[in-house]
């Protein structure tokens, strides 16, 4: 399935878990320190609009071509360190789909069916295939502050993905399933060793 | 030996290794495709694949985690240089961090300062061990930070023995779930103290996969590891199927009598290698 930012909350809360999504348009990326970061600023203060973007959970390696920046490699990295922030910050810029890997916690979840959105996986460690997909180094935020890997980097994509639908917003959790299923399997596995 | 050339294959190594998937890992990845059931699972080692075909052919890093660059030096007692070899690995890692490019990953626990050339205290760290003759291996293994966190450590009591060991990682790997980017790589550890084994761990990463252990019975309990674990479901990036660990690794060290450590260290799919071998007559050739 297709979809093109920005994204109505109506549109969302029409993806259900296990659906596979590729996505067009603006993407912001945030890991720990820009999520600490992006919180932390009035709303003047903040330079995008998560709203009308996808927040990608990714520190890149990017290098500069003249005067352009070109991305080389841009996979996910592991969602679990920015529990600790995504209730709030999803309450506050209404962002309506994060990418990442690994799933994240409860407090997300009420986050998502509260507010309307999705938390997608992409392939852990695929960056290149990510770079890919990415046509266009749109802005770079607090790069001096915050160096490579944790700055707010604004990409157009185009078809990025595929992007698994593994939280959404009537309380579905993929990775969940999988581990309640697991947790079963475990008991079976301990006794027969 | 020309030793600006050892310097120039280091930096080569670097980029093998971060850019091209080393065949025994692929070739494990297209088995663990072709027999995976479940879709979602089947989608991202498609994924995976695609990725790794496009990151070679392109010579682009094929994670954007390219690690903390970390060595096991191989010397022969009489290798005439090994003076200079700490020297020549931090020139090749900056060169290499500029050149492929590397994404800059040394942070200063303290000052929170990122020097930018993936170098700092003690890193790149260097693994020494010695052997007969006057031959040089060095073994890079980058190594990414999402799999290094599922790194863990346990003095188990001796009292439980290989079956406690067993429990032990079946616990650990359904506790990761999908964080560490599986279907992954155990290398675990055994005996010695907490340092050995968790250093006995990161060395059984460097092993192909597929290879056993020489001595029959841990080649054995390496099987018996993996059939279990993947038994789980926890598979592709947590999101179910059949693959979960795609091999263990055990070595081990004689232990104490009052303890049973066992290191289990985690290597992500993205299982990056290389090796550059200097010989005798002092020809350097870079391998993975």
């Amino acid at each position: 399935m297709n979809i093109t930012l920005p994204i109505s909350e109506e549109e969302v809360r029409k993806l259900k878990a296990g659906d596979v999504i590729y996505i067009t348009g603006k993407i912001f990326l945030a890991r720990d320190a820009a999520h600490k970061k992006l919180l932390s600023l009035s709303d003047e203060e903040v330079p995008i609009n998560p709203k009308e973007m996808a927040m990608y959970h990714c520190g890149p390696v990017v290098k500069k071509e003249g005067n352009e920046w070109k991305v080389v490699s841009a996979g996910p990295t592991t969602s679990a360190r920015m529990e600790i922030f995504e209730y709030e910050f999803i309450k506050r810029f209404r962002v309506p789909i994060i990418i990442g890997k690994g799933g994240m916690g409860e407090r997300t979840q009420k986050a998502l069916m509260e507010f309307g959105a999705v938390y997608t996986a992409y392939t852990g460690g695929a960056g290149a295939l990510a770079a890919k997909a990415i046509k266009r180094v749109v802005d770079v935020y607090f790069l001096d502050e915050l160096g490579m890997p944790e700055a707010v980097w604004v990409f157009e994509v185009e078809n990025f993905g595929p992007l698994t639908v593994a939280m959404d917003s009537h309380g579905n959790n993929l990775y969940k399933d999988v581990q309640d299923k697991a947790a079963k399997r475990k008991e079976e596995i301990l006794t027969s060793l | 030996m020309n030793l600006e050339k050892l310097e120039n294959e280091l930096v080569e190594a670097l980029r093998l290794a971060a850019t091209s998937l080393p065949k025994d890992v692929q070739e494990f990845l297209e088995k663990a495709y072709e027999k995976e059931t479940n879709p979602v699972g089947k989608a991202q080692l498609k994924a995976i694949l695609d990725n790794v075909f496009y990151a070679r052919e392109k010579k682009l890093p094929m994670c954007q985690d390219t690690g903390i660059q970390t060595f096991f030096v191989v010397a022969g007692y009489d290798f005439p240089h090994l003076k200079q070899i700490p020297k020549i690995i931090e020139k090749a890692v900056i060169r290499a961090t500029k050149e492929v490019p590397l994404r800059p990953n040394t942070v200063h626990p303290f000052l929170e300062k990122n020097p930018g050339d993936n170098t700092g205290r003690f890193i790149p760290y260097i693994n020494w061990s010695f052997v007969e003759g006057s031959e040089l291996k060095i073994y890079c293994l980058p190594k990414g930070g999402g799999s290094e966190n599922m790194s863990t450590l346990a003095m188990l009591p001796p009292g439980k023995g290989l079956k406690g060991i067993k429990e032990f990682v079946v616990e650990h790997v359904y506790k990761m779930g999908g964080k560490p980017c599986p279907p992954t790589i155990l290398g675990i550890g055994i005996g010695g103290g907490a340092d050995i084994a968790m250093s006995l761990g990161k060395k059984a990463i460097l092993r192909k996969l597929g290879e056993r252990h020489p001595e029959d019975f841990v080649a054995k309990f390496e099987l018996e590891i993996l059939e279990a674990v993947n038994k789980l479901g926890i598979g592709p990036m947590g999101l179910g199927g059949d693959t979960t660990v795609l091999d263990v690794h055990v070595e081990y060290a004689h232990r104490h009598p009052a303890s049973l450590p066992v290191g289990i260290v985690v290597q992500c799919w993205a299982d990056r290698r290389a090796v550059v071998k200097v010989g005798e007559d002092g020809n350097v050739e870079v391998m993975q």
